[in-house]
């Protein structure tokens, strides 16, 4: 019997990868288990109708680490690696966002963006100091949590007096104050708007939505890539480097529980009834499936399970999957610019509208949209000639007021091929067959509590020292053994891999330290 | 919700109007907002009751939850530091619970009333930390404090009184048990528990039957010198039997906000109730790794020499050159029936091992002036008071 592991990793998505790459890179034995058939998680590429493929939740590449692409030298093939934006106008005066550029907009907006974008990436910086490792600890003064520590604050201080003030001043902010404050375009500021609060349970005018959008800037300046053949050949790449290092993945194996015994963990024990020992699993699962289902309460504390049932994390995000008999016709765009990314979010205030709903658990009646029609670069995504668009849709709450019925989930799709009509009148007409997943779906479908693709919102409360809750934020959890290495864990969701890298180097450091 | 108008702002038990009708002093003080007599008559005189007849005292403020649900063992196994498994229905266990860090929020007893059916009484008001702790768990918890009236019967002739009183088959339940009785059609739940150390019972009704209850009581108790008694006379026997008392032996953690101030079961002679063995409970991490790194403080009860009772004394090592300061007493009396001066105290570890001596610095007042003397003590192990009687079943016929 070969069933004892050094290390168990729970959920074979690509921090799950990552982070069990790393392990056996470092000479672990190390067991991944998948629940769906298809390693990935969240970022796989799938049919959704006979022919037709897409990334089935997320679409674009934004976030993926240097310092992972490093260490597992990975090289994933991109169709595009810095997409241009483009933010529709119903009368075809679109602007085209690229970089630090922004077009189709006054002289005076242009290059308040141009500054803007400067600031923000550089802000974006300091949330960076911490991306690739695991946040100090706020209560032990030893010495490495000091460095750690100061770090950050000498980062903040090393702005220069008027930079930091800025910084502490924008850190708490909506970033509605912020726009109107600097553009007049509407459409820039409900294309800013709209990156803000993407994911999230969020309007431009909650406070927390610069943060969300620096959070966005953080990973990779905001360059927004395509990989060949969708988000799952990252995750078969990742998979493919894992079981070169030597890890044994199974698929179709959904965990069942964690084993606690005398107060630390001793294996997994799958739905099916098969039981696999180690000393340390490390769960890929969002913080709430891991801790509240596969451990249970009985094993962890009161506190900490109530901190850990109170994370918010309840999906706004629905994928909107088209299959297309071309492409549709949108006045002022060319065949070309179907292969950038197009969002719906005419102004800031539409946004807010949109938001205003999910409040109150209905859906948007307008809703904003992120567009992309992947196989006008990538022609392996639909039969010849035809297209295939993949949408995030939002506000879609997971928790709607009378459930997601079929009659919900009508209304919202035609609410959202009403909205994309108004700039392609015969989107309509072009479709052929089409796929929704609400939050609710993309919950059963990806095992992510609440659908919500961060494992939990993105918020102060729930961020660095604090994520997924206080006490946790070094990716160990109160329980000996347990590990949690999924965007529930700091520094979030997207797929960055950087919470798979950090929790393998804190499992690593772990074990030299003891 | 129709506002009720209360006196003084403070509610009145469901004993209030038997209480007031023996009451001969008018001094009454506020309990978790509830009128309570500091005595009725004489605290010593009441105090004797206790010791050498039986003693009634109206405990109906004290929080009672009634727990219920398919989890609730695996509830109350989380909760407490004991395990309750081992706690059979009809059976009452004395428990403490702590947070997440280990650190006592109070103590209590716990009646398994039926096959997964629990009260949890206590000192202290848990409700939010209760339903905190419910998550995960499918159980019910209900605050029934004013819902059930209790009554401490206490005392030698306790047995004798509730048996003239047609409570048949009581001789029977061993100490820390219960049993159910028909009063008048009503439920009436008799346990062997108590706040004295004595022989005593503690019977618990409904509200709207506690005023028929207490003239039974007080009927069938008349030729065995049964009296009501209140809260300072309790406290003199709780002392001697050494029983620790919540905001004065130990603050509930989450009355404290200093480092350091909170206690956990270890630090409380409370070890006895701490199952490492059992799978998990709320602060067992946080226990575990205070048991291998050693306690901070320990509880200690004190036999003193001479007669003045050490309210708030500092505890030294010596008792004069160098004599370090080690803790401080939390509860003092002079014990009538043991004829000591006895304590209840905290020092700091590794003092105050049982059968150690330490020096009390007792503070005392003569015509107004303050005089100090430095008193010798003797760490016990054992309650002061611990009759044969308060366990003996059945108990005896006095």
């Amino acid at each position: 019997m070969t069933d004892k592991y050094d290390a168990i990793v729970v959920g074979g998505g690509h921090n799950g990868l990552v982070c069990s790459a790393l392990l056996a890179k470092s000479g672990k034995s190390v067991l991944v288990l998948e629940a769906n058939d298809q390693v990935g998680g969240a970022a796989i590429t799938r049919e959704f109708t006979d022919g037709y493929s897409v990334s089935a939740c997320a679409h674009l590449l934004y976030q993926l680490q240097p310092s992972v692409r490093k260490d597992l030298k990975l090289k994933p093939q991109l169709v595009a690696d810095d997409m241009t934006t483009i933010a529709l106008d119903e009368d075809g005066k679109h602007i085209r966002l690229s970089g630090n550029s922004v077009t189709g907009v006054s002289d005076d907006d242009a290059s308040s963006y141009r500054a803007f974008h400067k600031r923000m990436t550089r802000f974006a910086g300091l949330l960076n100091t911490y991306f690739n490792k695991a946040p100090p600890r706020l209560g032990p003064m030893d010495l490495s949590n000091l460095v750690l520590l100061g770090r950050l604050g000498l980062s903040v201080r090393l702005l220069g007096k008027k930079e930091m003030r800025e910084f502490l001043r924008l850190i708490f902010m909506n970033i509605h104050d912020e726009l109107v404050e600097r553009f007049e375009s509407p459409l820039l500021k409900g294309a800013v708007s709209l990156d803000a609060v993407l994911g999230t349970h969020l309007g431009p005018r909650s406070p927390n939505s610069i943060l969300t959008y620096l959070y966005r800037l953080a990973g990779d300046c905001g360059r927004v890539a395509l990989p060949a053949g969708g988000m799952g050949t990252v995750s078969d790449e990742l998979a493919q480097v894992a079981r070169s290092a030597g890890v044994t993945i199974r698929t179709g194996m959904p965990v069942k529980r964690i084993v606690i015994d005398n107060g630390r963990v001793a294996g997994v024990e799958t739905e099916s009834g098969e039981r696999f020992d180690s000393m340390t699993v490390v769960s890929n699962a969002d913080p709430k499936r891991t801790l509240l289902d596969l451990v249970g309460a009985q094993h962890i504390e009161a506190r900490f399970t109530h901190r850990i049932s109170n994370i918010r994390m309840r999906g706004n995000a629905a994928k909107l999957h088209l299959a297309l008999d071309g492409l549709p016709t949108i006045a002022g765009l060319t065949q070309d610019d179907f292969a950038e990314r197009l969002v719906i979010a005419p102004d800031e205030h539409y946004v807010e509208r949109a938001f205003n709903p999910a409040k109150y658990g209905q859906s948007s009646p307008e809703p904003i949209v992120e567009m992309t029609f992947p196989s006008c670069r990538d022609a392996s995504l639909a039969p010849s000639g035809k297209h295939v668009m993949s949408a995030i849709v939002q506000y879609a709450p997971y928790a709607l007021k009378g459930g997601w019925t079929d009659a919900a989930r009508r209304e919202f799709e035609a609410a959202t091929i009403r909205v994309i009509e108004r700039y392609a009148p015969d989107i309509a007409k072009r479709i052929t067959a089409s796929e929704l997943l609400t939050p609710a779906d993309i919950e059963s479908e990806f095992h992510i509590t609440g659908g919500h693709w961060h494992h939990g919102e993105l918020t102060m409360d729930q961020l660095m020292f604090v994520r997924p809750v206080s006490g946790a934020a070094q990716y160990r959890m109160p329980v000996d053994g347990l590990y949690l290495c999924g965007a529930g864990a700091h520094p979030g969701g997207g797929v960055s891999g950087a919470a798979g890298r950090n929790a393998a180097r804190a499992i690593l450091g772990r074990e030299k330290a003891a | 919700m129709s506002v009720q108008h209360v006196p003084l702002g403070r509610l009145r038990t469901p004993f209030y109007e038997r209480m007031v009708k023996l009451d001969t002093l008018n001094t009454w003080h506020e309990w978790k907002g509830y009128s309570t007599p500091d005595a009725l008559y004489c605290a010593e005189t009441e105090y004797f009751a206790i010791r050498n007849a039986t003693a009634v005292f109206d405990l109906s403020p004290m929080t009672k939850y009634r727990i219920t649900g398919p989890d609730s063992l695996a509830y109350l196994n989380r909760l407490v530091t004991r395990d309750m498994a081992k706690v059979k229905p009809g059976r009452v266990a004395y428990a403490v619970w702590c947070d997440d860090l280990g650190q006592v929020l109070d103590d209590g007893t716990i009646f398994h009333l039926r096959e997964g059916e629990y009260r949890l009484c206590s000192q202290e008001r848990h409700y939010d930390w209760l339903i905190t702790s419910a998550i995960g768990f499918d159980v019910t918890v209900t605050e029934e404090t004013a819902d059930i009236a209790g009554l401490a019967v206490q005392g030698p002739t306790s047995y004798s009184v509730l048996s003239a009183m047609g409570l048949d088959g009581l001789g029977e339940l061993k100490v820390f048990g219960l049993m159910h009785f028909d009063f008048e059609g009503t439920e009436l739940m008799v346990s062997r528990t108590g706040f004295t150390g004595d022989l005593g019972y503690e019977l618990w009704i409904t509200a709207d039957k506690a005023e028929a209850l207490w003239d039974a009581l007080f009927a069938a108790g008349q030729i065995f010198g049964i009296r009501a008694i209140g809260v300072h006379a309790l406290e003199m026997s709780r002392v001697e039997a050494g029983y620790l008392a919540a905001y004065q032996d130990f603050l509930p953690a989450k009355a404290t906000v200093r480092n350091g101030r909170t206690r956990s079961p270890l630090e409380l002679g409370l070890e006895w109730l701490v199952d490492f063995k059992k799978p998990n409970f709320n602060g067992r991490r946080a226990l575990a790794e205070e048991k291998r790194r050693g306690s901070t403080w320990r509880l200690v009860k004190l036999d003193i020499e001479g007669n003045k009772a050490a309210h708030h004394s500092y505890i030294y090592e010596k008792s004069k050159n160098n004599r370090k300061e080690i803790g401080f007493i939390t509860s003092a009396v002079w014990s009538p029936i043991c004829k000591q001066n006895i304590a209840i105290g905290t020092v700091k570890m590794p003092h105050g091992a049982p059968g150690s001596t330490v020096w009390v610095e007792i503070y005392y007042q003569r015509e107004m002036h303050w005089n100090r003397a430095m008193a010798k003590a003797i760490v016990v192990d054992k309650p002061f008071w611990f009759p044969p009687r308060r366990s003996a079943t059945p108990p005896g016929p006095y």
